[in-house]
């Protein structure tokens, strides 16, 4: 039962544990009866990746519990069995964070699929965390409601996901990010306890928690419930299409923008080849001889939006704008989106594989790191398309590659890791919204040294004594608690403990 | 009184916490002491004081974000942005007034410590929200950082927003970066008589379920209302402040007077007299100057707010007021009692938690003054906090006895 990762390191299996295989399915067929626990390798297929499928492994068993209790029940059990477990939503994470152990338990809450309760006089709804993120809003749609966060998996990826890697989308800007439309979970630890953060309250009686769960990619504690703030819909949406003869004059238009006091729905750059994409596969209208194009989305009351549009106008007629298109009708404005929202696969028509990465930036570093990302292309030989959430610096290259051809996938990676250097370079970070997962594990210490890192995996002990939630993922390095936890007092001096690596 | 050891940079904080970890000694950390009065009273033997730790280190209006060490003066860092017609979007309180100290006092790392967000809290979030990274010593007596500079960041879990509102338990905060937002060039503030608790909840429920974009959302009881400036001799009413660019809060003042027209007369306060009056809501003025009369801060479901309020006022005596449509129930009691475990129970029914934010330290240190835990919550909770400081040596039992 191997699995092909390559250039990955994963943590070395417990053979005690793969040893004891079947008398491990047999207790968690107690625990979750009828059809829960898929063990057959063939049936274990389907879980064997996530959004990275470079990466693949079966897990030791696959388990599908349905109530906290169980839940819970199969949390205690691998504790007490030192059984190493995978969260796992509706696996389209871009990092490999649902991607299995070979000794693991994946744990699949996919029939936590319920909304719970839609509270409108407070404005928040409780849904189950298998539930899809564009579920929530159709739940509420008739009511004039939604949940703000939009990630372009909306579809498909599940709000336990979105609390996983705290999740943004095109319209954080204005509305924030998973973590400020989040109010509270229920979490069950690895011990099989089960505690509640938050709830239909705004902040924390005490330490925030929350803040700590959302974000950490399955490594804390299986969420089983969470409580997500709505919105009532604005009254109208109307968008700006605007191409410019440089990313610089794009850039400028962005920052002008902003800093002259206007926060946009959305603000959304994609460059040329990323544009001839999308228009050769939507086919929405959009410039062909412009080097960066700008969508820029308005909100709110009918004179607000238009007021704003014309300040946004004038603002891109003073930055060298050399098209310029307003949506008149909502079925304009989709079509501006449509491009967007399919350049992914747009751009996955120009080449058999692609590499999508997230890095994110201060926003004026943008045009030095489009070119430096130019020279790179030339350098490893492999194109790169550019989508990037232009309004808070999230920026995602695609690089496109054939998995078919010798060394692609080994220059594509390389490509990546260099990109996302070049962000922490300038000032970003490694990874905007699609999680540390496998995919940037090893890039950690290019951000964070060696205390900020083992900070973060006290943190982790405080939730996990065991390390056994989604080990190998985020952390480049496996440790043991206890440790982490030892401190030297001598002399005023503190040793920093040295961390095994793997 | 115990030995304070001003602190310039970060080295120096780490070697004042490593120093306290090697003689077994405690640390109190302290920027202009204007909070000294939040939470349990504790006693340590030493008090770090980081007022010196000061200055904008970072601030670039075009990619809203301001870093600051944590030592600089609140006053300074929101008359900086204000020039640049920016502000800090959370409305951070001023505790003064309510503490018994002057207005316009405190750092950025105590308002980052005890994260009490204002009335745009329900529409902007609060400084949790805000906080995008910092620079820190734990009470290991090592400094680390977390989060960055740019608002999308999962790399790593975010610390930053966890030590917001930590009240300095778990690291101490050198360097703090923070998002600012432009402030809206004008606002409004819709004032509609309501005749009781109940109608109250309904207005503001009914405002906060429209698209009006209402950014404060008040229930003012008579009594407090007349206490509150531009509302002098008013009855209880519910203030809904509407902010933006004139042609959107015109057109959502006539929104939102349709969506309240079941309810009572409304009037409408301009720019000038809407923002006193929410700054006033903000610290709490109502209840400033009455001694050491005790106050609660309820955090609740927002659309029992007003009648809970009520509710504790009949069991009790006292007065209060809700901001954040109903959600946040300011309490003050008519003596120093706190009488805890009453506001409690009548809190229990609708989940929230309650902080006893002003007493006597007799009445802090003998009420728990921040929401109890439960079993395993208050086992995880003490395990983060070792996990930061394993000594115990950062703000022991500020928040909870024996963390």
């Amino acid at each position: 039962m191997t699995g092909t990762t390559p250039g990955l390191r994963l943590p070395e299996a417990d053979s005690r544990v793969l040893a004891r295989r079947e008398e491990i399915i047999a207790a968690l067929r107690v625990i979750v009866p009828g059809e829960g626990v898929i063990a057959h390798e063939r049936e274990m297929r389907p879980y064997e990746s996530d959004g990275v499928t470079a990466y693949r492994q079966l897990p030791l068993v696959v388990v599908l519990p349905s109530t906290t209790e169980q839940v819970a029940a199969v949390l205690k059990y691998c504790h007490a069995n030192e059984i190493r477990v995978v969260p796992r939503g509706a696996g389209t994470s871009l990092s490999g964070g649902a991607l299995p152990l070979e000794d693991a338990v994946l744990i699949g809450m996919g029939k936590f699929n319920r909304v719970l309760e839609i509270d409108t006089a407070n404005r928040c709804a409780v849904v189950q965390p298998g539930v899809t993120n564009l579920g929530i809003s159709k739940a509420v749609d008739h009511l004039g409601f939604y949940y703000a966060p939009d990630p372009s998996s909306q579809i498909a990826c599940t709000i336990g996901g979105n609390v996983g890697e705290n999740s943004g989308g095109v319209h954080c800007l204005k509305y924030g990010l998973t973590t400020n439309n989040v109010l509270g979970v229920e979490l069950v630890l690895i011990t099989g306890e089960v505690v509640r953060l938050g709830g239909k309250h705004l902040d924390a009686g005490g330490l925030d928690l929350l803040s700590v769960v959302i974000g950490s990619e399955g490594l804390l504690g299986i969420v089983t419930e969470v409580t997500v703030r709505l919105l009532k819909k604005p009254d109208t949406a109307r968008a700006v299409l605007v191409g410019f003869p440089t990313s610089e004059d794009a850039g400028e238009c962005v920052a002008r923008i902003i800093g002259g006091g206007i926060i946009p729905a959305a603000i959304e750059m994609m460059d040329r080849d990323a544009i001839a994409a999308a228009e050769a596969f939507v086919n929405v209208g959009y410039p062909l001889d412009v080097e960066a194009l700008l969508i820029v989305e308005l909100d709110g009351p009918e004179a607000e939006c238009a007021h704003l549009l014309e300040e946004v106008t004038r603002v891109a007629e003073g930055c060298n704008s050399v098209t310029l298109r307003v949506s008149t009708s909502e079925a304009e404005r989709l079509g501006f989106w449509a491009g967007r929202k399919a350049a992914f696969p747009a751009v996955g028509r120009l080449s058999p594989d692609y590499l999508c990465m997230d890095g994110t930036i201060p926003r004026r570093q943008l045009p030095y790191v489009l070119s430096r990302m130019r020279e790179l292309s030339v350098q490893y030989g492999l194109r790169v398309a550019n989508v990037f959430h232009a309004g808070d610096g999230n920026l995602h290259p695609l690089i496109l590659y054939d998995a078919n051809a010798p060394g692609q996938l080994d220059a594509a990676e390389n490509f990546g890791a260099d990109i996302l250097r070049l962000c922490v370079e300038v000032g970003g970070v490694l990874t905007g919204e699609h999680g540390v997962g496998v995919e940037k594990r090893d890039l950690m210490p290019t951000m964070f040294n060696e205390v900020d890192l083992a900070q973060q995996l006290r943190l982790k002990c405080a939730f996990d004594d065991k390390s056994l939630m989604n080990p190998g993922k985020v952390f480049p390095t496996l440790h043991r608690c206890a440790e982490l936890g030892r401190m030297h007092v001598s002399g005023g001096a503190l040793p920093f403990p040295d961390l095994p690596r793997f | 009184m115990s030995d304070i050891i001003a602190v310039r940079d970060e080295q120096e904080v780490a070697e004042a916490v490593r120093t306290a970890l090697g003689a077994g000694k405690t640390l109190e950390v302290r920027g202009h002491g204007s909070q000294q009065a939040l939470g349990r009273p504790s006693q340590t033997d030493l008090t770090l004081d980081l007022s010196a730790l000061s200055g904008v280190t970072l601030y670039e209006p075009e990619e809203l974000v301001l870093s600051a060490r944590a030592g600089t003066p609140r006053a300074d860092i929101e008359e900086m942005v204000a020039a640049r017609g920016q502000m800090l979007a959370f409305e951070p309180m001023d505790t003064g007034p309510l503490l018994g100290g002057t207005a316009g006092r405190g750092t950025l790392g105590g308002l980052f410590a005890v994260n009490l967000a204002g009335p745009r809290r329900i529409s902007h979030g609060a400084v949790r929200d805000h906080a995008l990274g910092i620079k820190a010593v734990s009470g290991r007596g090592e400094p680390f950082k977390s989060g960055g500079r740019v608002v999308k960041n999962v790399t790593g879990y975010d610390l930053p927003r966890l030590m917001a509102g930590a009240f300095g338990t778990l690291s101490i905060a050198t360097e703090i970066t923070l998002k600012v937002l432009p402030r809206p060039p004008m606002e409004e503030t819709v004032i509609a008589r309501v005749a009781s608790p109940g109608e109250a909840a309904a207005a503001l429920s009914a405002a906060m379920g429209s698209s009006c974009e209402v950014s404060g959302a008040a229930f003012l009881p008579e009594g407090v209302a007349g206490r509150l400036p531009g509302l002098s001799g008013a009855p209880a009413v519910v203030a809904l402040r509407m902010e933006g660019v004139a042609p959107s809060v015109t057109a959502r003042r006539a929104m939102l007077l349709k969506v309240l027209a079941g309810i009572g007369p409304a009037e409408v306060l301009e720019t000038e007299p809407s923002r006193p009056l929410w700054q006033a809501v903000r610290d709490v003025i109502p209840f400033a100057g009455s001694g050491e009369r005790a106050v609660w801060r309820l955090s609740t479901q927002p659309k029992v707010g007003p009648e809970l309020a009520a509710k504790l006022v009949q069991d009790l005596g006292g007065e209060a007021y809700c901001d954040w449509a109903g959600g946040l129930i300011w309490l003050c009691l008519p003596g120093e009692a706190s009488h805890a475990d009453t506001v409690r129970a009548a809190l229990a029914p609708y989940g929230g938690h309650a902080t006893l934010i002003r007493a006597s330290a007799a009445e802090r240190a003998r009420s728990a003054v921040f929401q109890p835990l439960d079993g395993a919550l208050a086992a995880l909770t003490k395990r983060v906090k070792e996990s930061f400081d394993p000594g115990l040596v950062l703000n022991p039992g500020r928040m909870h006895a024996g963390m």
